[in-house]
């Protein structure tokens, strides 16, 4: 136990989990952005929509390590190329969740609204993405998740974070080492879980939870 | 490579570009195919082998505790909150940091503690899928099997079960997938398949071989991906009819 808490004391230590946290954030962000922009540009297309899922289950489909190790040759080593990588990795999750988020309006209710004289922004900003908000919010949950955990392999290409510790511990034959590092990785984890989790609840509109529980009651 | 904006203490940034420095003539172009024609079916394709055995494995021994575990919770409502917690909480750790935790709980190096993880991070989808699947049966159909005379064992053999398939079906879609990725970190504790090339490859600096690891596994967790999507489909032959008569 005291040799996990000296790892933790170590100066480098709160440097390489800063170093993670950045990782995560800024590519579940950019994920995010470009997620959404997709997103918002197929969404009136039928088969674009189709396209843009379809190249997402492929995105998910491509195991962690190998988006950073291809990326590897082409980009070299790095923090900015391991975050690269997991911007590429953060987008498939967000992106499946917000094109069927946003497609899975009830026609009517948009009918509705276009009678009602708004404009397709309005319909968009004002109906389609607080009706879709939830799904997309458990999208950017899975991606967040996902990002944090792949973030430990960013070691591999040199992007540094808790992973190096990890490694570290194998390469010396102290599993304390790699047990420091894998244990605040953990908690970075279920940290992200939990917190997506409660940002999910409360992103839910106050309408759309009224019809949730309704439907439970059933 | 960049120096004066390193990250702090990333030893093996360091040392990866030492060997960089050391062994880039090594290799002539981006891939070597010569090496690889010369090693294909001595190391690639017993790797490539060794990972479909491994997630082969795991589903099978996940899809045997899964199946009764849904089954249960389906029948007694109030187990599922406690299974989805718990089965939860292990999908949410991050799969490098669970083999680690699994050698500090005495696990050797080797293939048994990567497809326990694997098994680890199947069943919480397995579980969430035979339940949702069992639910999708209408209780109509459950009830006119009952008043043709079926026991409860014969119904949910023949009847609940084959209607809940596509959606178990669904389940190991995404379990296969996310379990051929995590086998390829789980190379890293010794549990063989394609990671080996790629970890390999890596402190070998030898791009060949990390390349062809990581389009092997790509490749395979792709065409898993569409072939489970056929069957999936395959079996839910009705979920066609209503679309096409939208």
């Amino acid at each position: 136990m005291d040799r996990i808490l000296d790892v933790f004391q170590r100066r480098d230590f709160i440097a390489n989990f800063i170093i993670h946290i950045e990782l995560s954030v800024l590519a579940t962000l950019f994920g995010l952005v470009i997620a959404m922009l997709v997103a918002i540009l197929v969404n009136r297309s039928d088969t674009a929509s189709t396209i843009a899922i379809n190249i997402g289950n492929i995105g998910r489909a491509v195991p962690s390590l190998c988006i950073l190790v291809l990326m590897l040759p082409i980009a070299g080593l790095g923090f900015d190329n391991a975050l690269f990588a997991l911007t590429l990795l953060a987008i498939s999750p967000i992106l499946i969740n917000a094109v069927v988020g946003l497609r899975q309006v009830n026609a009517q209710i948009i009918d509705a609204a276009r009678g009602m004289g708004l404009s397709g922004r309005q319909i968009l900003s004002g109906i389609q993405l607080p009706i879709a908000a939830p799904i997309i919010f458990a999208g950017i949950r899975t991606s967040a998740v996902q990002v944090v955990a792949s973030a430990t392999l960013a070691t591999f290409i040199g992007g540094g974070g808790l992973g190096d510790y990890i490694v570290e511990g194998f390469q010396r034959g102290d599993i304390y080492i790699s047990l420091a590092g894998a244990l605040a990785v953990a908690f970075l984890a279920i940290i992200t879980e939990v917190g997506f989790g409660t940002l999910q609840r409360t992103f839910t509109p106050k309408g759309l939870r009224l019809a949730q529980a309704r439907a439970r009651a059933k | 490579m960049d120096s004066a904006d390193d990250p702090p203490t990333s030893t093996l940034a360091f040392l990866f570009q030492a060997e960089f420095a050391s062994e880039e003539q090594q290799q002539k172009g981006f891939i070597d195919w010569e090496w690889l024609g010369e090693n294909f079916t001595e190391d690639v394709v017993p790797a490539f082998l060794q990972h479909i055995y491994l997630c082969a494995v795991a589903l099978a021994i996940a899809l045997a505790i899964s199946l009764p575990l849904g089954i249960l919770a389906a029948r007694y409502r109030g187990l599922y909150g406690p299974f989805t917690a718990i089965t939860g909480f292990f999908y949410t750790i991050p799969s490098f940091a669970m083999f680690i935790f699994l050698l500090a709980i005495g696990f050797s190096v080797g293939v048994t503690p990567a497809i326990i993880a694997l098994v680890l991070y199947s069943l919480l989808i397995l579980i969430r899928n035979v339940v949702t699947g069992l639910d999708s049966v209408p209780p109509e159909t459950k009830d006119a099997a009952r008043g043709m005379g079926l026991t409860d064992r014969q119904i949910l053999w023949r009847v609940e079960l084959p209607l809940a398939l596509p959606v178990i079906v669904a389940g190991m879609r995404i379990a296969v997938v996310t379990v051929i990725g995590i086998a390829v970190i789980a190379s890293y504790i010794g549990g063989g398949g394609l990671g080996t090339l790629i970890f390999s490859g890596i402190t070998r600096n030898f791009p060949t071989l990390y390349v062809t690891g990581a389009v092997l596994a790509t490749l395979l967790a792709i065409s898993a991906d569409l072939l489970f999507v056929r069957t999936e489909r395959l079996l839910s032959p009705w979920a066609h009819r209503t679309r096409g008569a939208r």
